[in-house]
Parts: C-alpha cells; sequence; structure tokens
C-alpha cells in the first residue's frame, strides 16, 4: 500500500502573455486505503490535477509521489501500473472499434498471464469483480448502456493492479439511477481492495458520500482540506460554505440562505484563470470579505496559502477562524 | 471525426448528460457493418463506381493478353488514318491501332498511377504518423519537414522531382509518389493529433498500452475512413498526373507507353485526326472519374449513416395504435385559462426498423404563472417536449397531439403556422438552452442579437430595441449592462451567457419561459443565481415557467408542480412541497430515493434502481416501469396504466401505487412548515 502525494505541483497551460497556470503550487496527499474527494467548480484545476498525477499533463514545477517513488519515473517500466485513472465520461473513454474485453485485457500489465487463456480469465475475473456478465467482454462499447461502459472503465483501471486510482467525475454523465450503482461499486471495491482513491466531483453530496477526507479547491489552488465530516460540518473557508449552501438540500428549501443573502458579493461570476486576482483569490466573491467588510485590507494586497498549515483545515483563508454561526445546511 | 462530430451537435448536448436522440443513435446504430456497403452499393453512386473500377481494373489485368499483338501489328497501308472500320478510333503514324493501343496501356497507366499511389500513402503515413512515435523533439522537425513541403504545389514538386531521379518511368513514379506525401502526411498528423487527444487514446496510455500499439490499436483504426478515402482519390490524381509527365516526355519512354505518351503522340496530329488524341484522353478521364467516384462511394459506406433503407413512420391517425390512455384531466392548474395546455403529445422518428417514439401520448398543463417542472432521465423524452411544444422538432421527426394549445392558439403539426402564430411564439415564448455556449451567435454583440427580436417582433426602432436589451441585462443583474451589452459572447461567463438567454426571452412580452437543463452545464454555486433569477421574473411579471431537468433536487426547489416522465409518458404528476412526502409511484420514489445528498446514510450503499432505461426503440409492453419495478404484478406486465387522478392535483399512472407516508423509512425528513417557510 503506498500514498500518492502531490509536492507544490503546479501546472502552466500557454507561453508568455496568455499563460495560464491551471494548478498553482498544489500539495495534497492521498493516504493508503483512503479516499480524498477533491471538490471544486469547473476551472478550478481539479481535472488538471488528476491528468497531472496520471501523466496526461505535464508539471511545470513540483512532484507527484506514489510511495514516495516519482510517478514519472516509475510509469516507465512495463510491470505494474500501481497508479490508474477513469474518466469522466464513458461514452468516449472506450475505443469504439474495439471490443471492451480486449480494451480491458490490454490493461493487464506484461508480468501478469502472457497466454490468451490466462488473460481471457483475468478478464473474466475484473469483468466479475465490477458486477459484469463475462459475456459482455465479446461487445463493442456503442452495445453497452453508460453504466456499464463504466463498469468496464473500472476494470480497466482495475487491471494494472493498481494501489491507487484516480477517478475524474465518473458519475456526472451517468443517469441518476445508474449513479447509484456505481457509486456502490467504487465505494464496494474501494473497501475490499483497500485501494487509495482520489475522487473528484463537483457534486459535494457524491463526494461527501464516498470520501474520508475532503479537499477544496479554487482557482487552481487547495483552499481547505480535513476530514469529510469536519470539513462538512464545519467549514473554515467561506469558499467551502458557498458550496455547501449551494449543493442540494433534502428538505426541498431552496438553497437555504447562509446569512449573506443574495448580495451583490454572492451574484459575481467566477473569475478568468487568466486573470488571477491579487492577494486572496477569492476575494471579489467573498461574502466576509473586503468587498462586505472594507476594514478587511490584507485580503486585497495578503495571499493567505502561505499561512494555511497552521489553520484549522489548512484553510487559505485570513479570517477562517472568525467564522460565522455554523450555516443550517451542515448539520 | 466527422462523425463523431455529427452525432454530437445532431443531439445539441453537452455530454455531460447524453439526452434522447443521440445515445439511442449510437446504441442502436454501431459501427458500419456490412448493410451500410450494400445500400451504397446500391445507389447511382456507388454502382456507376463499383462499374467503372471494375471495368478499369479488369481491363488493366486482361487487356495486354488479349489485345497485344493488334496493338503492337504495323498496317503500313494506313499510316496516320481516321477512324474507320477497320480501326475504329484509326492508326498512328507507323499504322499501329490508337483502340487497340488505348487498352493495352490500360496496364501500364494504372499500375504505375496505383504504384505512385502506394508510395506516396505509404511515405505520407510514416512521415505522418512520426510525430506521435518519437519524442517532443524529434515529432517537431518531422512536422516542419511536412510544413515546408505541403508549402510548394505538387506538380511542381513531381517536376522537381522527376529531374532529380532522371527521366523516365521509375524517375516518374518515384516523383508523384513523393509529392503526393506531403500532403497525405499533413492529412494523418492532423487526424493522429485529434484522435490522441481523445480520452480512450489517453485512458489507454495511463492504463500502460506503449506507444506504437496505442497506435496501431487505437489511433489507426479511428482515422482509416478518412485515410482510404483519400488514398482513392490521390489515386485519382496520381492517374492525372503520370499522364501529365508522360505528356510531357518525362514520364514513360518508348517503345513503353501509357495514355499520357498516347496522347502526347496523337496530339501532333490533332488536327487531321483528332481521335487519335481524344481516345487517350476520354480513357484518362474514364479511369479518373473510376478513382474519384470509389472515393465518394468508400466516404459514404464508412462515413456518416444516409437515410437509405429508414423507413418513415406512417402518417399518425387518430386511430393510431398505443393512443395514449389518459383521462382527461379534472383539476386543471390554478388560473382559469393555461398558458399552454396538451393533450396526447407524440412526437416519432423515423428509424432502421420502423419509426421510433420517444414521446406516447403526454399531456402536460401550465397555468398563467405557474412553474412546473419536468424531471426525468435520459431517453424519457422530456427535450422532445420542449421542442415539440416551441415547434421546434425537426424533419423528419413528426409532433402529433389531441391538443396543443399555447395561449388558447393551437400549434399542431399540419395545421397552417401563420404569421399571426409566429409573432405569437416569437413574443410570448422564451426558450432557454442548456449548453448557453451554443445559443448566441458567436459573430454578434450581444445587445444586438437582444434587440433584434425587439425590433422584429415588436416594431421598435433600433436605438429604442438597444435600450430595452441594456435595460433586460440590468434586469437579470448583469453588472455593467451598458457596456456588457457591447461585447461579444465569448467575453461572457457560462453563467452570464445563460441570464444573457434569459434575457433574450424577456425581450417579448413572454407568457411562458420553457427552461431546458437551464443549469445543467452551470457550476452549483451560478446554478443557484440562475435559478433564482428564473424565480424572481416568474414572480415579478406573472410568467409561468416550464423547466426541464434531470435533477429532481433542483426541480423541487424551482417549481410549484413536478411531472414524473418516464419512457415518453407522465406517470406522476403531484404539487412539489408534496415529491418528498407524498409521491406514490414507484418510479417517482425510486428516484428520489437514488439521489444521494447531504444527509445520505454514509453506513448503508445508495439505493438503486435495477435493470437500465427504457430506449425509445424498445419500450416493454404494459407498464413500461414495470421491469424495474419491486412492485411489479402480472398485470404491469400487459396492461398499461392510466395517468389518473388520485387526489386533487395528484395524478399517477400506476396499478399499484404506493400507499406510504415517507419515501424511505430510513429518511429523516424536516418539518413540512419550515419547508414552505424556506422557499425564497
Amino acid at each position: 500500500m503506498s500514498e500518492l502525494r502531490f509536492e507544490n505541483v503546479t501546472v502552466r497551460y500557454g507561453t508568455g502573455r496568455r499563460a495560464l497556470r491551471a494548478v498553482d503550487g498544489v500539495s495534497l496527499t492521498v493516504p493508503p486505503g483512503q479516499v480524498v474527494g477533491l471538490v471544486g467548480e469547473s476551472g478550478s484545476g481539479k481535472s488538471t490535477l488528476a491528468r497531472a498525477a496520471v501523466g496526461l499533463a505535464p508539471l511545470a514545477s513540483g512532484r507527484v509521489l506514489l510511495g514516495g517513488q516519482d510517478v514519472v519515473h516509475r510509469a516507465r517500466g512495463g510491470g505494474h501500473r500501481p497508479l490508474q485513472m477513469v474518466f469522466q465520461d464513458p461514452y468516449a473513454s472506450l475505443d469504439p472499434r474495439m471490443r471492451v474485453g480486449d480494451s480491458v485485457a490490454e490493461a493487464i500489465p506484461r508480468t501478469g498471464p502472457s497466454d490468451g487463456a490466462g488473460r481471457r480469465a483475468e478478464v473474466a475475473r475484473l469483468f466479475d469483480l465490477v458486477g459484469l456478465d463475462a459475456g459482455h467482454a465479446l461487445s463493442r462499447p456503442a452495445e453497452l448502456s453508460g453504466g456499464q461502459r463504466q463498469r468496464v472503465a473500472l476494470a480497466r483501471a482495475l487491471a494494472g493492479r493498481p494501489s491507487v486510482v484516480v477517478a475524474d467525475e465518473i458519475t456526472s454523465a451517468l443517469d441518476v439511477s445508474v449513479q447509484g450503482t456505481v457509486l456502490n461499486l467504487v465505494r464496494d471495491l474501494q473497501r475490499r481492495m483497500h485501494l487509495g482513491m482520489l475522487f473528484i466531483s463537483h457534486n459535494l453530496a457524491v463526494v461527501r458520500y464516498v470520501s474520508d477526507v475532503v479537499a477544496v479547491m479554487y482557482l487552481g489552488r487547495i483552499v481547505e482540506c480535513g476530514p469529510a465530516h469536519d470539513v462538512l460540518a464545519d467549514p473554515q473557508h467561506p469558499y467551502t460554505r458557498e458550496l455547501l449552501a449551494a449543493a442540494p438540500q433534502r428538505d426541498g428549501s431552496a438553497w437555504a440562505d447562509t446569512g449573506q443573502g443574495e448580495g451583490a458579493v454572492t451574484e459575481v461570476d467566477p473569475p478568468d484563470p487568466h486573470h488571477v486576482p491579487a492577494g486572496c483569490r477569492f476575494h471579489p466573491r467573498c461574502p466576509v470579505g473586503p468587498l462586505v467588510r472594507p476594514d478587511r485590507a490584507e485580503c486585497l494586497t495578503l495571499d493567505p496559502t502561505p499561512g494555511s498549515a497552521g489553520r484549522v483545515h489548512g484553510a487559505a483563508c485570513h479570517f477562517a477562524a472568525d467564522r460565522l454561526p455554523p450555516p443550517g445546511t451542515a448539520r | 471525426m466527422a462523425v463523431e462530430h455529427r452525432t454530437r451537435t445532431a443531439g445539441e448536448k453537452e455530454p455531460r448528460t447524453r439526452e434522447d436522440g443521440s445515445r439511442s443513435g449510437t446504441r442502436d446504430g454501431g459501427p458500419a457493418g456490412g448493410g451500410q456497403w450494400f445500400g451504397v452499393l446500391r445507389s447511382p453512386l456507388g454502382c456507376c463506381a463499383a462499374g467503372l473500377l471494375l471495368a478499369v481494373l479488369l481491363l488493366a489485368a486482361f487487356g495486354p493478353l488479349l489485345w497485344s499483338g493488334r496493338a503492337a501489328a504495323v498496317d503500313t497501308g494506313r499510316l496516320l488514318q481516321g477512324p474507320s472500320g477497320h480501326h475504329w478510333m484509326g492508326t498512328d503514324n507507323l499504322g499501329r491501332d490508337v483502340f487497340f493501343r488505348v487498352l493495352v496501356a490500360t496496364r501500364l497507366s494504372v499500375a504505375l498511377a496505383l504504384l505512385a499511389t502506394v508510395l506516396g500513402v505509404a511515405t505520407g503515413l510514416v512521415l505522418g504518423v512520426a510525430p506521435a512515435l518519437l519524442g517532443r523533439r524529434a515529432g517537431r522537425a518531422v512536422t516542419a519537414v511536412v510544413n515546408i513541403a505541403v508549402a510548394f504545389p505538387g506538380l511542381l514538386l513531381a517536376l522537381f522531382f522527376a529531374v532529380v531521379f532522371g527521366v523516365g518511368t521509375q524517375g516518374a513514379v518515384l516523383a508523384i509518389g513523393f509529392a503526393t506525401a506531403p500532403g497525405f502526411a499533413r492529412l494523418t498528423q492532423t487526424l493522429v493529433a485529434s484522435v490522441s487527444e481523445r480520452d480512450f487514446v489517453c485512458a489507454a496510455r495511463v492504463a500502460g498500452v506503449g506507444r506504437l500499439r496505442v497506435l496501431t490499436r487505437h489511433v489507426l483504426p479511428n482515422i482509416a475512413e478518412p485515410l482510404i478515402v483519400n488514398a482513392t482519390i490521390g489515386a485519382g490524381s496520381a492517374l492525372l498526373a503520370f499522364s501529365g509527365l508522360s505528356f510531357l516526355g518525362l514520364g514513360v519512354q518508348a517503345p513503353s507507353y501509357d495514355w499520357g505518351r498516347l496522347l502526347g503522340e496523337g496530339l501532333t496530329g490533332i488536327y487531321t485526326h483528332p481521335a487519335a488524341a481524344l481516345a487517350p484522353g476520354a480513357a484518362v478521364v474514364i479511369a479518373g472519374l473510376a478513382f474519384n467516384l470509389t472515393g465518394e462511394a468508400v466516404a459514404k459506406a464508412v462515413g456518416i449513416p444516409t437515410a437509405h433503407g429508414i423507413r418513415l413512420p406512417p402518417p399518425v391517425g387518430k386511430a393510431a395504435a398505443g393512443k395514449a390512455p389518459v383521462e382527461p384531466e379534472a383539476a386543471a392548474g390554478p388560473g382559469t385559462e393555461p398558458v399552454l395546455s396538451v393533450e396526447g403529445l407524440r412526437v416519432s422518428f423515423p428509424g432502421p426498423h420502423g419509426p421510433v417514439t420517444p414521446v406516447r401520448g403526454l399531456g402536460l398543463s401550465v397555468g398563467r404563472g405557474e412553474s412546473v417542472g419536468v424531471v426525468g432521465e435520459s431517453g424519457s423524452g422530456k427535450s422532445l417536449t420542449a421542442l415539440a411544444v416551441s415547434g421546434l422538432v425537426e424533419h423528419p421527426g413528426t409532433v402529433d397531439a389531441d391538443r396543443l394549445e399555447f395561449l388558447g392558439t393551437s400549434l399542431r403539426d399540419g395545421e397552417k403556422k401563420t404569421a399571426a402564430t409566429r409573432q405569437l411564439l416569437g413574443t410570448s415564448l422564451a426558450m432557454v438552452f442548456q449548453d448557453p455556449m451554443t445559443s448566441f451567435n458567436p459573430t454578434m454583440r450581444i445587445g444586438r442579437q437582444l434587440s433584434e427580436v425587439a425590433e422584429q417582433h415588436l416594431g421598435m426602432n433600433r436605438r429604442g430595441a438597444w435600450a430595452r436589451a441594456v435595460e433586460r441585462l440590468r434586469e437579470v443583474r448583469i453588472p455593467a449592462a451598458e457596456r456588457r451589452a457591447a461585447q461579444y459572447p465569448h467575453e461572457f461567463s457560462g453563467g452570464m451567457r445563460q441570464r444573457a438567454m434569459i434575457a433574450l426571452g424577456l425581450m417579448g412580452r413572454p407568457a411562458l419561459i420553457i427552461a431546458d437543463e437551464p443549469t445543467t452545464a452551470l457550476d452549483v454555486t451560478v446554478q443557484r443565481q440562475v435559478l433564482r433569477l428564473l424565480e424572481r421574473v416568474r414572480t415579478a411579471d406573472g410568467v409561468a415557467l416550464l423547466l426541464i431537468s434531470h435533477d429532481i433536487n433542483v426541480v423541487a426547489q424551482t417549481c410549484e408542480r413536478v411531472l414524473v416522465m418516464y419512457a415518453g409518458r407522465v406517470v406522476e404528476e403531484l404539487p412539489s412541497d408534496r415529491l418528498l412526502t407524498a409521491a406514490r409511484h414507484p418510479y417517482t420514489r425510486a428516484l428520489i430515493a437514488t439521489v444521494p445528498h447531504m444527509e445520505s446514510d454514509l453506513d448503508r450503499p445508495l439505493p438503486v434502481i435495477p435493470g437500465r432505461p427504457v430506449t425509445p426503440g424498445q419500450v416493454p409492453s404494459g407498464c413500461a416501469f414495470a421491469p424495474r419495478c419491486p412492485a411489479a404484478r402480472d398485470r404491469c406486465h400487459t396492461d398499461d396504466p392510466r395517468l389518473r387522478v388520485s387526489e386533487p392535483g395528484h395524478r399517477i399512472a400506476c396499478w399499484y401505487p404506493h400507499t406510504g407516508a415517507t419515501v424511505r423509512p430510513d429518511e429523516q425528513l424536516s418539518d413540512p412548515t419550515t419547508e414552505a417557510g424556506g422557499r425564497p
């Protein structure tokens, strides 16, 4: 069992004036056998972080370590692939011209069974693991439903006998009635196989259901990270509170106002990652920031990230300690 | 590539949630099979192409065997003669029969053209895939070389190479081969690059599949179609180019001869007997046509499925089978005259196995100022319902309804759409689509697009319309509305674009806003803003709202009344404040239970609905939900339940509706009184 660790990872797209830091100095640890849920809005860099982990996005700086070893160097070998990824769209992540059994088979490492029968048996075992009939191995992706395809994608990820799996929005392309089965399967597999997991989603309720640790990402930075229960029950960063307030509530009450009301602040649009605000990145939208409280000038100039290690949940906020009464949403 | 793109746009949906048409299409369609080739072969184009190609190839194979003697026979008595009974196309300067020489020349002409094509394609392929196999730096170098080569015209390259390799057959083959290579390499590079970006290639790389194997197993099979098509068409061009070189004397040398050479020889006497030049010319044209038509036919066969062999739905009559068993609604919505009133709505599309009907007899009514939500999964027909109501279902889809009235005006298909009806729809009905990216014309300023509506439908002048546009943008809380109105859609963020879309709907005097998944492409925090805005518009101006969503939470939070759709029908209709407490249809209850929420029990698995959603092509008999229903009995599999009123404001289509009070025994529901109070 090994842990996945991001050390000060930065991913940059483009150069010069159009350069964009999709991920900006992120450090995050996925402990062995635990699920880290990563939430954030689109453009926050959570998918880029996932792609950086498996080598699909080049690191501008920093390292991604798996069990203490650099992932990039490890991936060169032909043996196990201890870090695997499941993609968001099961309609796009399987080769439409390949039988799904072959898609899974080619992910079996060379150290595994090498003869045809052995590989077929391994594919059958993997299919069984994800609750698919082994007969489906001969189907093409077009013949399978979305949920079945996502199971195949899971089987392919498990073929490499990984210790950590990165799951990028794996249920957002599925129907609600199918989402539940895939979530149950993910949770079941993770517990049975003691997989470490980086589970990325924009849906807090889904993240809450599968995660041991929750990390919140905003504009390329992690702004809060802690045990799932604590973060959801006692959010430190105002952005986390925003997300919680926007999450679907069971009682049908519409977006229970968290005391901030629908003032000008919450109506502000998400920022442009090309023009990152100075100081605290969240300040133009912050309901407890300088727009609402003019006395909090340090938010405009001072980046709260460097001191975040000393705060509860590593919250990147100067006034994290100065909390509003706990919002009614996080009961 | 084009195939993929086409299905996407046809579906009009983000990949995030596939909807009705596009998904069922891919599921039923599958990869192009043998049937498609057969279909193309039967089309005029296919049969012409196949016939010509076969003729040319047979001639190339057997021509020299049969006629080389006659083609070489020297008839000294008839030099340079015109067409006659002895020599159909006359004779050349040695008295040889031109007609047979043309036939015999087929082999050499076609063989050399194909050889050059193979050389060009192979070289192009190697250069094209090299960047994918080599490292980044070497790959860039190859790309640069190809880019430079592409900049030169093909014929210039061919002439250049012909000089380099020397005059003669071999030189000409190499020249034309290398001249076609850069274009092909460029095409290959582009295709490889586009496929390499796709998820399944990334997935294979992450899974540890080597570069070469990714290329041969994943990339090449998925770009083979356009490459084959281009190679076939390229063969036609190579034939022409080769004839050109031979004609110029740079290709085939005497005593061998191909069409180009015959053409060159015949040209000297074109005024005395034109047939000697025309015959080889015609041969070049026919063979070139054979290759190009074959290319076209192959493109048809491997490309987008055509409408061949798809049966159109029969004209839907009143007595059409499967008419929706709906009882007339006892209690109409609040308000005396409904804004929208629909009964027995059916939408059909032609499919390969007979017509498919994704909406099968749907009824709904929306009262003035009322907000009604429609929930359902992919394939339930909810989006098609929205399109049908606004008259946006495109050919070959057909819309039929017992009643389809908007503000008292019938919108049924077949009834003439007068200018007045269009005017009514233009001003009184507003649509908000899922993807704010594609709803606006990217080349026009936002304000202009808004003011156009007022000019068109309200007859306002340009300045007045602009002022109204700015005012409406301000109304939907777009900051600095005046400046923003002069901006282009790409300068707006997703949430802002969606708000501008709502402003667009408000330019007229809408009585109804139909919002089809307006927040699916947006983030949760932005979703809240947009839903709030819709709510505010509704209460402020008394506009009715028909909100369509896959998200039961969104609908429950925004709407007063909820319609749950399954397999093209409404299965339950109830007030949204009773959705969580009093839903009685097993599907509604399952839908509510399966969605994880912030209070889901973490210690037990999420409840699930077994089976998979119904595809519009295969609706089970009896109750469509029966195969997935835990409470189904024998009757459910044979008899279709009617949508009937169970109590005021509550309709259910189920033989054995649930009678309990709460949705799940383990669920802690909040106090209903706070529910009412919490609504903004």
